[in-house]
C-alpha cells in the first residue's frame, strides 16, 4: 500500500480553532430508539422521495416508507419500528438550508423490529442493479451534501481516474468521521473497495486530516489487512476547507475542477467514509440508511459525544441523551461553526445531512459584531480556497453591479466563510455574497423573462402585421376588381354607345 | 426549546480593525525611542499635536456628516495617520504645522473621500508632501543626532516645546547652529557640486551605512516591521518590493559609477526607506490587494523613490512616489487578479 503525504499547499484556508477533542473522549453512543421519528421525504438538493405507506400502518425498522422519486433521489426507510402517525409537512434541515417537507411521523413502539432484509438479499453482478440497490437503500452523502450515492457514482462509472474516500473532516467541532474511523475502519475499508469496483476506478485514496493520529492509524491497519494494491492512504494538514470536494482534488492531484463542474467531470470522485461504511452495511447485510453518526457537541451541551442517530430522531431528544443542554446554551448549530446554519428551535429532526450539533455556549459563537469598513487589507482575498477577491466583491455586490460580480467569479465562491473570520473590519461577506447569489439569480431569472415577453411581442406584431398586409392584400385585389369591373362597365357603355352612334348614321 | 438564529460562519474571527492599528502603533515604539534618543523631543511633541489635531478633525467631520464618532476615534486609525505623519516631519517645527498636517491628512485625504477605507492616497503622505511644498523653509529644519563626536547642543523637551508652542530658542541659540541639511540632502548636494560619494562619506553626518542616526531609526523601524510581518499585519510583497525597487537601480548604477552613485546600502538606510517600505506602503487601504500586484505596487514605489532622489528636485522621493502609486493602484489591481479556482488562464 502506497502512502501519500501531499505536502502541497492548499490555496487559501485557514487554520482553526478544531474543538474536536471534546467529543472524541467517549465511544460512540448506539442503540438509541428514539419515542418519535420524522422521516423527511426531501433530504438533499436531488428530488424528493414518493410515500408509499398509510396513515395508521406498522413499520419495521428497515422497511421502506417512500420511494426513490424520479433521479437523482433516495429512498427513505423506517429507522426503527412503530406505527405511522402522520404524513405532514415540516421544517427539515437538509444539506445546505432548512426547507420545508413532507414528513412521515412515526411513533416507535420501543422495539426495534427490524424489517426482513429485502431479497435477493446478496450483492447483485452487475453495475446497473449495484447502482439500482444502491438507491433502494436510501444512500446519500454522509459529509454534508447529501447528494444521493447511486446517482454520485453513476456519473463517473467506467472513466474514474481515482475514488477519493474522504475523511479530512475538516470544519471545527466535526468528529462523526473521526469516531467511525476509529470504530469501524474494516467497514469503511470494505465499502470503499466495494465504491471502486463499481466505478472501475484503479486507485482509491483514503484522505484522512493529520489532526487524526488514532483514525489514520485505524485507517491504515485496515487497510494493510485488506491488502489490495488499489489503496492508498493520504494524509493531509489540517487547513480548513480541506475536506471541500473542489478542494480536496486540488490538494491530491493538483488539478483543478472546472467552474460549475462537479469532480466528476474530470474523473474523480469523492466519497464520505460514512458513505462507504453505510455501503458496506447494504451490501452485506442488505441493510439500508436507517442511521448515521452524528456529533453532538459544544459548550452549551452537559456530555459532547458522538451518538449514531436513527435518522428522524428528534433533536432536542438526542440532547437530552448526552446529559442535557447546560444553563447558558445560546445558539444551535446544524453543522460545524464555519458552514453550518443555525436552527431556530430543537424539535427538529436528525436527516442525512446531520453530522453534527453545536449547542454553542455564548462566548464561543459570533455575536452580531457593528462592522468597521473595509480596510482592503485583503486577508479575505488571501484566506480564500477559490482565490477570488471578496473585497471587490463586497463593493460590486454593495452597488448591485451583475456584470462585476459575474466577472469576479461569484457564482466560484464556496461559501466556505473563511473570508468573514478572517475579516478585521469584521463584516459579514459570506452572507452577503449569498444574497447577491439569489439576486443575480433573480436578475437572470428577470433577464429571461424579459427576453421572453419581448419575443412574445415582436411575434404578436409579426401576426399583426401579417394580417394587416393580407387584409391590405386582399383589398387591393378587390378594388383592382372592382376597377377592372369599371372599365369593362365603361367599355361596354362605349361600346354600346358606339354601336348607338352607328345604327343611327347608317339610319340618316 | 426556541434558539436565536444567525448566518453562518459562527466561528468568532480572529482580529478587528483597532487591534491592527494599535499594533501598527506599538510597532513603531522602538523606532520612536531610537528617534527621540538620537534627535530629541520633536517626534513626540509633533505626534501628540498632529494626534490631537486628526482626532479633532475626524470628531468634527463624523459630526457634520451625521456618522457615528466615538467608534471611528477607538479605531485608531487617525492616531496611526498622526505618528506616521510625525515621523516624517523634523523635529524642530511651530506646532501650528503638525497640527495643520493633521487636519488636512483626516480632512482632506480621508473624509473627503468617504472616511475609513474609502481614500484613494495615504492620508499621512499627502499631508506631508502639502506642508512640504507650502513651508519648504520650515519642513526642511533638520537637526544633527546627538552623538559625541558632532559638535551639537541639542535643546531638551522643554526647550523643543518652548520652540514649539512660541517659536522661541534659548537666548545663546540660533535656529541656523541648531539645524542641519539631512544626510541625503548633503549627499545631493554634495554629488551636485561635483564632489565623490566617496568624499562625502567622510563627513560627520554620514553613518556606515546611511545617515549618521538615521541608520539606527531605520534599524528600529525595520525591527518593528518585522514583527508587523510576524503578527501577519503585513504581507512580505510590499516590503520586498520597495526595498528591491530601491536597491536594484542603486545597485547597477553604483556600479557603474561608485563616486557619482551613492550606495544601495546608504539609500535604504537612509531617509525614508524603511519607514516607507514597511508602514507606508504597506496602508492596506491605499495599497494594491492581491499579491502580483503588491509586487508591482511596491516596485513602482522604490523605483520611483530611487529615480526623485537622484534625478529630482527632492533629497527624498518616498512621499511622491507613494502618492504617484497610489493613483496607479485601480490600474494595477485590475490587471493583476489572480485566475480563480477552475477557469483556465487568460
Amino acid at each position: 500500500m502506497l502512502e501519500l503525504t501531499p505536502d502541497r499547499r492548499l490555496t487559501g484556508g485557514l487554520r482553526l480553532l478544531a474543538h474536536k477533542s471534546e467529543s472524541t473522549t467517549e465511544p460512540i453512543l448506539r442503540g438509541l430508539v428514539p419515542p418519535e421519528l420524522i422521516l423527511p421525504l426531501h433530504q438533499h438538493g436531488g428530488n424528493p422521495a414518493v410515500p408509499i405507506v398509510d396513515v395508521g400502518r406498522e413499520v419495521a425498522k428497515g422497511e421502506t416508507v417512500a420511494a426513490a422519486g424520479d433521479m437523482p433521489s433516495a429512498a427513505v426507510h423506517a429507522s426503527s419500528s412503530g406505527r405511522v402517525r402522520a404524513i405532514e409537512e415540516r421544517l427539515v434541515p437538509t444539506g445546505s438550508r432548512l426547507r420545508r417537507s413532507l414528513c412521515i411521523v412515526i411513533e416507535t413502539d420501543g422495539e426495534d423490529r427490524r424489517a426482513a432484509p429485502s431479497e435477493p438479499l446478496g450483492w447483485p453482478e452487475s453495475a446497473t442493479a449495484r447502482i439500482e440497490r444502491i438507491a433502494e437503500g436510501g444512500l446519500a452523502g454522509l459529509g454534508g451534501a447529501v447528494f444521493p450515492t447511486a446517482a454520485k457514482l453513476a456519473a463517473v462509472a467506467g472513466r474514474c481516474k481515482a475514488l477519493i474516500v474522504n475523511g479530512a473532516e475538516c470544519e471545527p467541532y466535526i468528529s462523526c468521521d473521526d469516531m467511525l474511523m476509529r470504530e469501524a475502519p474494516e467497514e469503511i475499508v470494505a465499502g470503499a473497495l466495494l465504491m471502486c469496483d463499481l466505478v472501475g476506478a484503479p486507485v482509491c485514496i483514503l484522505v484522512i486530516e493529520r489532526d487524526k493520529p488514532r483514525a489514520i492509524e485505524a485507517i491504515g491497519a485496515a487497510a494493510r489487512a485488506a491488502g489490495d494494491p488499489r489503496l492508498r492512504l493520504a494524509e493531509v494538514p489540517t487547513i480548513y476547507p480541506a475536506g471541500g470536494e473542489r478542494q480536496l482534488v486540488e490538494l491530491l492531484t493538483a488539478e483543478e475542477v472546472p467552474s460549475g463542474e462537479f469532480p466528476s467531470a474530470i474523473g474523480y470522485v469523492c466519497q464520505n467514509v460514512g458513505t462507504a461504511f453505510a455501503l458496506h452495511r447494504l451490501a452485506t447485510r442488505g441493510e439500508p440508511l436507517t442511521s448515521r453518526i452524528v456529533t453532538i457537541t459544544g459548550q452549551g451541551v452537559a456530555r459532547p459525544r458522538n451518538v449514531e442517530a436513527p435518522i428522524g430522531a428528534p433533536i432536542g431528544w438526542l440532547i437530552e441523551q448526552c446529559g442535557g443542554y447546560r444553563p447558558d446554551v445560546a445558539r444551535l448549530i446544524h453543522g460545524g461553526s464555519m458552514m453550518g446554519y443555525a436552527l431556530p428551535s430543537d424539535d427538529l429532526p436528525i436527516t442525512k445531512a446531520t453530522s453534527c450539533i453545536v449547542a454553542a455556549g455564548p462566548g464561543e459563537v459570533r455575536q452580531s459584531f457593528e462592522e468597521w469598513a473595509c480596510i482592503r487589507c485583503g486577508d479575505c482575498a488571501s484566506a480564500c480556497p477559490a482565490r477570488l477577491q471578496p473585497q471587490e466583491l463586497l463593493v460590486a455586490a454593495g452597488a448591485g453591479d451583475f456584470a462585476r460580480l459575474e466577472a469576479l467569479g461569484l457564482d466560484d465562491c464556496i461559501e466556505c466563510g473563511c473570508c468573514d473570520v478572517v475579516c478585521p473590519s469584521h463584516i459579514v461577506l459570506t452572507e452577503r455574497f449569498r444574497a447577491a447569489k439569489r439576486a443575480h439569480a433573480a436578475h437572470v431569472r428577470r433577464l429571461e423573462l424579459s427576453a421572453e415577453s419581448e419575443e412574445r411581442y415582436r411575434r404578436r406584431e409579426r401576426r399583426i402585421e401579417d394580417a394587416e398586409s393580407r387584409a391590405r392584400a386582399a383589398q387591393e385585389a378587390l378594388k383592382a376588381k372592382l376597377r377592372a369591373d369599371e372599365a369593362a362597365r365603361r367599355e361596354a357603355i362605349e361600346a354600346a354607345v358606339e354601336r348607338a352612334r352607328r345604327r343611327k348614321s347608317r339610319n340618316v | 426549546m426556541k434558539f436565536e438564529t444567525a448566518a453562518p460562519p459562527h466561528a468568532v474571527p480572529v482580529r478587528g480593525v483597532p487591534q491592527i492599528m494599535r499594533r501598527v502603533l506599538l510597532a513603531l515604539v522602538p523606532a520612536a525611542a531610537a528617534y527621540t534618543w538620537f534627535f530629541g523631543f520633536g517626534l513626540l511633541i509633533n505626534f501628540v499635536i498632529a494626534a490631537l489635531a486628526a482626532l479633532v478633525t475626524e470628531a468634527a467631520i463624523l459630526k457634520l456628516r451625521r456618522r457615528p464618532t466615538r467608534r471611528a476615534l477607538r479605531d485608531c486609525s487617525a492616531l496611526v495617520t498622526a505618528a506616521l505623519l510625525a515621523f516624517a516631519l523634523p523635529p524642530l517645527l511651530p506646532w501650528w504645522i503638525p497640527a495643520l498636517g493633521g487636519f488636512v491628512g483626516i480632512a482632506l485625504a480621508k473624509q473627503l473621500y468617504g472616511g475609513l477605507g474609502k481614500n484613494l492616497f495615504n492620508p499621512a503622505m499627502v499631508a506631508y508632501v502639502l506642508l512640504l511644498v507650502s513651508f519648504p523653509i520650515q519642513m526642511t529644519q533638520w537637526v544633527p543626532p546627538r552623538m559625541g563626536d558632532i559638535d551639537y547642543r541639542p535643546l531638551g523637551f522643554v526647550g523643543t516645546l518652548r520652540y514649539s508652542l512660541y517659536e522661541e530658542l534659548p537666548p545663546s541659540q540660533s535656529l541656523d547652529a541648531l539645524t542641519r541639511a539631512t544626510p541625503l540632502d548633503t549627499v545631493k548636494e554634495g554629488l551636485r557640486s561635483q564632489r565623490t560619494f566617496e568624499e562625502l562619506r567622510g563627513l560627520s553626518l554620514i553613518g556606515t551605512f546611511g545617515g549618521r542616526g538615521w541608520e539606527w531609526v531605520n534599524n528600529f523601524i525595520a525591527l518593528g516591521g518585522l514583527y508587523l510581518l510576524y503578527a501577519g499585519i503585513i504581507r512580505w510583497q510590499i516590503p520586498v518590493a520597495v526595498l528591491a525597487g530601491l536597491l536594484v537601480p542603486a545597485g547597477l548604477l553604483h556600479l557603474l559609477d561608485s563616486s557619482r552613485f551613492p550606495s544601495p546600502a546608504f539609500h535604504l538606510f537612509s531617509g525614508a526607506a524603511m519607514l516607507g517600505a514597511f508602514f507606508i506602503a504597506t496602508d492596506p487601504v491605499s495599497a494594491a490587494t492581491s499579491d502580483r500586484g503588491r509586487l508591482v505596487y511596491g516596485a513602482g514605489i522604490g523605483v520611483l523613490t530611487y529615480a526623485i532622489r537622484t534625478w529630482g528636485g527632492y533629497p527624498d522621493g518616498l512621499a511622491f512616489a507613494v502618492l504617484l502609486m497610489n493613483a496607479a493602484v485601480p490600474l494595477i489591481d485590475r490587471y493583476t487578479q489572480p485566475r480563480i479556482y477552475g477557469h483556465s488562464a487568460g
